[in-house]
């Protein structure tokens, strides 16, 4: 067990020799390696960012999806089903923030309404059996602050937000430590084939691996060159977001999502786990993989849907503002495939739903990896973890006497609007995989991430970092 | 922990602790301030520069000189001042919820003094679209920053562009680099502001930031003047400052309207909130004053807390109070028995203004002002001007014409 951020790699062939790499430590990678690790295999996650979930894993709207508006038949449309079953079980049993709100499809014109039926019946193709048509009356009494003009709605139980951050921190902290090795900081930047070890060069030495995979998200395809094979272009498509103050967590009740149609998808308004509520995304086709960016535009387009279906939603305080990039490649599923030759399983166009299936994702790449002759050997269970909370629904530290009691640094707030404690920070700065640096923390903790931004906390934190952080070890 | 004061006040900032001081010397009883930060003493202990009046020898007091005077004065009238003890909420009526390092604690009080002060929104909350570096903050995690580590360029950069206008807020985040030894590159203001206003740093007036750019840290902003041209200014760091807004949580945690404009909670003259027997003063009514008027503002709370003590029922009707036109707010935003001055606040510049005071569509007083106010200071109008309202009739409607 080990996580290396900076220097060159262990020495040694022994040290750098792994039975398999999984390149990329967004939710998909870290899921895999935490699959991989329930066996006696030599695993490392390499990720090239210095934190593990800072790609589009970071900046996604956090829903943790039944799938019921997939393609049926599709590989997606089985992953995601899975995945929720799955995330949903391992929410529980790790700590993982989860509220299962259910969804409000809502229509706001005579097409929408007329479209309702037949999403139902599609939900239905795809194993979902309890949604129920609302009608205006219904839908009021369950979504009181909605706008006028909305005529019904599609409810689809079972439709939950989660907390992206602590998921898959959770899987990479459970692969960390039940023995895979975590380098950050560590680029792949080309891969010399070979039998029976593939020599990766990373930036800060080389690696040797059996088995291969490529979770590298927007940048699949990218890897996929690497090794010659050039299947699909990844094609970034931006999605805006905006996340309202606490104070507009009372407007809404449900996930809200549009009625996709001809005029394009719509934005959702769901309430999260910390008690926000986000509007969006926006859906740019872009070329730049590096455009995380907002626009002027973008941010106007979404506050104008967000007021009809929301009203007094722009009335509340914006606390946040970000963009996330869904990996597009031109084919409405997912972009999995294994190729035993190399053996090497690539993991692209994981597209919007990669936080829901992440789980099941995995299980398919432990699949696939066996079809390229990995002997994954017996199961062993792996090493428990218990996540510290970040959501609303159940008390967080600052309200725990007995904990308080034990340990007066949870009594002691350092992000007035968030709660977020003295030693929740130190605890995060102190745990397996501390955080990269101050997003990293706040993705953790939620420090720094309230209303004032850090106006209050900025310098506090900051000097926590100091004495506790990585550097002051 | 359950506990019962007599009355608790919420925030140690020059309001709170004003507040606490009138009360303990009045014989108030238990009157306890609790304060969320590791010391006592709000906004001004982080502004280390002048202004904030002076002493009785006449020597001008700095930000921490003045927060430490108004602790002390506090502490010798008999008040309790604790630190480090977050209210977080509502247990019932004049109770409150507390987290301390100590435990946690359910307090009870005759009556409570809200006193929590105001923010400046940050980036986010501007809707300032671009890239999210580090190295953009607002002025009070600017100071915070300069006090707890020096002039560190990690933090604070080498080169910065200052968002915000003719007021000391900004002027305070202007000085604050310099002294740091961080250039100023220049103060970007939406509102036109005068030539010279910032010294020898170049002012551009009329002008919106329309993006950040960079990552890692700023590498620049882009930025529109009135007349539609855009260009980007070099810089690592961006300091937005003042568009203040209340820090109003508990005040919205317990269903206290807000007035409209300020987006504190509606007071009345007597700093009477909607709720019998709490409070409100400082900073929280609207977003920054000089500490003297904030804390002027405790001090006639506490006049007012000491009436409810002694049994002074809470009015059941009061004239509620707005603005009009080119008037961004007004407070109080209620008018009770009481005659008080009003604090009305500008939207932009205005030249020898006509201010109308009208009830119910009919002109109470119609006066024009001398010079010219601007929006980064208020206009104080004595009682005068709300004298023959009618205490049961419909709101009062402030506005101004040039
Ligand atoms: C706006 C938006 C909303 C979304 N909403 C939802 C939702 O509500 N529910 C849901 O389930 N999903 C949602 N998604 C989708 C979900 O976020 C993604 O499917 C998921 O995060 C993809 O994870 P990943 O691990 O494949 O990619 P990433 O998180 O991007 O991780 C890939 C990692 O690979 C690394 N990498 C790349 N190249 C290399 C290299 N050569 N060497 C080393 N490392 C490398 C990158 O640095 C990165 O960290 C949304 C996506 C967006 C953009
Ligand atoms: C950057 C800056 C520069 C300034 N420069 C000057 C100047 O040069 N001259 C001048 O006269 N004035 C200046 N001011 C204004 C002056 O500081 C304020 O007017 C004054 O501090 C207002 O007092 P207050 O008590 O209303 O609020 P604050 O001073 O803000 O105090 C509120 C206190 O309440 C506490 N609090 C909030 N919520 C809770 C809670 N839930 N539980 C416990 N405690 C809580 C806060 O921690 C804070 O300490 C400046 C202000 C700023 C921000």
């Amino acid at each position: 067990m080990t996580v290396t951020r900076t220097g060159p790699l262990p020495p040694g062939a022994d040290a750098s020799t792994y039975d398999v790499v999984v390149v990329g430590a967004g939710v998909v990678g870290c899921a895999i390696a935490r699959t991989l690790a329930r066996h006696p295999l030599r695993v490392a996650l390499v990720e090239a960012a210095d934190d593990v979930g800072d790609g589009t894993s970071k900046a996604n709207t956090a829903i943790l999806h039944t799938g019921f508006d997939a393609t049926p038949g599709t590989l997606e449309a089985r992953l995601v089903r899975e995945g929720h079953r799955l995330l949903s079980a391992y929410a529980g049993e790790v700590g993982i923030p989860l509220e299962p709100l259910g969804a409000l499809l809502v229509a706001w014109d005579e097409r929408q309404q007329a479209a309702l039926p037949r999403l139902a019946e599609k939900a239905e193709r795809n194993g979902h059996r309890t949604t129920r048509l609302l009608s205006a009356v219904e839908l009021r009494v369950r979504e009181p602050h909605l706008g006028p003009g909305a005529r019904a709605a599609l409810e689809v139980p079972g439709e939950a937000v989660i907390c992206p951050w602590t998921t898959t921190l959770a899987y990479a902290t459970q692969a960390v430590r039940s023995g895979v090795d975590l380098h950050l900081n560590c680029r792949v930047e080309k891969v010399r084939p070979g039998d029976p070890y593939h020599r990766l060069v990373t930036r800060r030495g080389e690696l040797r691996t059996r088995h291969l995979v490529n979770a590298c998200g927007l940048h699949a395809d990218a890897f996929d060159a690497l090794l010659g094979r050039e299947d699909f272009t990844v094609t970034p498509r931006r999605g805006q977001l905006l996340v309202f103050d606490k104070f507009a967590r009372d407007l809404v009740r449900h996930i809200l999502l549009p009625v996709p149609g001809p005029l394009g998808k719509g934005v959702l308004i769901t309430p999260t786990v910390y008690g926000n509520v986000l509007l969006g995304p926006t859906a740019e086709d872009l070329e730049d993989k590096t455009a995380t960016g907002t626009t002027a535009e973008g941010l106007a387009g979404l506050r104008e849907q967000g007021g009809r279906i929301l009203p007094a939603l722009l009335d509340e305080e914006v606390t946040a503002v970000y963009a996330g990039l869904r990996a597009a490649t031109g084919q409405e599923d997912y972009r999995i495939a294994a190729h035993p030759a190399l053996r090497y399983v690539t993991v692209g166009g994981i597209r919007s739903t990669g936080l829901t299936a992440s789980l099941a994702i995995a299980e398919h790449v432990r699949g696939l990896l066996a079809d390229c002759g990995l002997d994954p050997g017996p199961e062993r269970p792996l090493a428990r973890i218990r996540m510290p909370n970040l959501g609303e629904a159940s008390d967080r530290p600052y309200r725990d006497a007995r904990l308080i009691a034990r340990e007066p640094d949870f009594g002691s707030i350092v992000c007035h609007c968030e709660r977020v404690t003295r030693g929740e920070i130190r605890s995060a700065l102190t745990s397996t995989i501390p955080p990269g640096g101050l997003d990293g923390l706040r993705r953790r903790t939620r420090a720094r991430g309230g209303r004032c931004q850090g106006q209050d906390c900025g310098a506090e934190v900051r000097a926590m970092v100091e004495e506790y952080g990585e550097g002051a070890r | 922990m359950n506990r019962t004061v007599d009355v608790l006040v919420v925030g140690a900032g020059p309001a709170g602790l004003a507040a606490a001081a009138r009360l303990a010397a009045a014989g108030a009883g238990r009157v306890e301030v609790l304060e969320r930060e590791r010391a006592a003493g709000g906004a001004p202990r982080h502004c280390a520069g002048p202004g904030f009046g002076a002493d009785a020898l006449g020597r001008p007091l700095d930000g921490p000189a003045y927060a430490r005077r108004a602790v002390r004065a506090a502490l010798r009238a008999g008040a309790t001042v604790r630190t480090g003890v977050s209210v977080t909420g509502w247990a019932g009526p004049l109770t409150l919820d507390v987290t301390a390092p100590t435990g946690l604690e359910r307090v009870r009080a005759r009556a409570v003094v809200l006193a929590t002060g105001a923010r400046e929104r940050p980036r986010s909350a501007r809707l300032v679209p671009g890239s999210r570096p580090a190295g953009v903050l607002t002025t009070g995690e600017l100071q915070r920053t300069v006090l707890r580590f020096g002039p560190r360029a990690e933090y604070i950069g080498r080169r910065a562009v200052v968002v915000g206008g003719d007021e000391p807020v900004t002027r305070g985040a202007v000085r604050s680099l310099r002294a740091a030894g961080v250039e100023v590159a220049a103060v970007v203001s939406e509102l036109r502001v005068r030539r010279g206003a910032f010294g020898s740093v170049p002012v551009l007036g009329g002008t919106v930031v329309t993006e950040v750019v960079g990552r890692g840290r700023p590498s620049g902003v882009a930025i529109r003047g009135e007349d539609g041209r855009t260009a980007t200014l070099r810089c690592d760091t961006v300091v937005f400052t003042g568009d203040w807004i209340p820090d109003h949580e508990l005040a919205r945690a317990r269903g206290l309207p807000l007035a409209p404009g300020t987006r504190g909670p509606a007071t009345d003259g007597a700093f009477r909130t909607a709720e019998p027997g709490v409070f409100a003063a400082g900073n929280l009514l609207r977003g920054v004053e000089p500490a003297q008027a904030a804390a002027a503002e405790g001090r006639a709370a506490a006049v007012a807390v000491l009436e409810r003590l002694a049994g002074r029922p809470w009015p059941l009707r009061r004239v509620p109070v707005k603005t009009e036109g080119p008037l961004r707010w007004v407070s109080p935003a209620l008018l009770g028995p009481e005659a008080v001055p009003l604090l009305v606040r500008p939207e932009r510049r205005l030249v020898r203004p006509v201010l109308t005071v009208a009830q119910d569509g009919v002109p109470l007083r119609r006066e024009r002002l001398g010079g010219s106010p601007a929006p980064g200071r208020s206009l104080r109008l004595p009682p005068r001007w709300t004298t023959g309202v009618d205490p049961a009739g419909g709101p009062v409607v402030i506005s101004a014409a040039e």
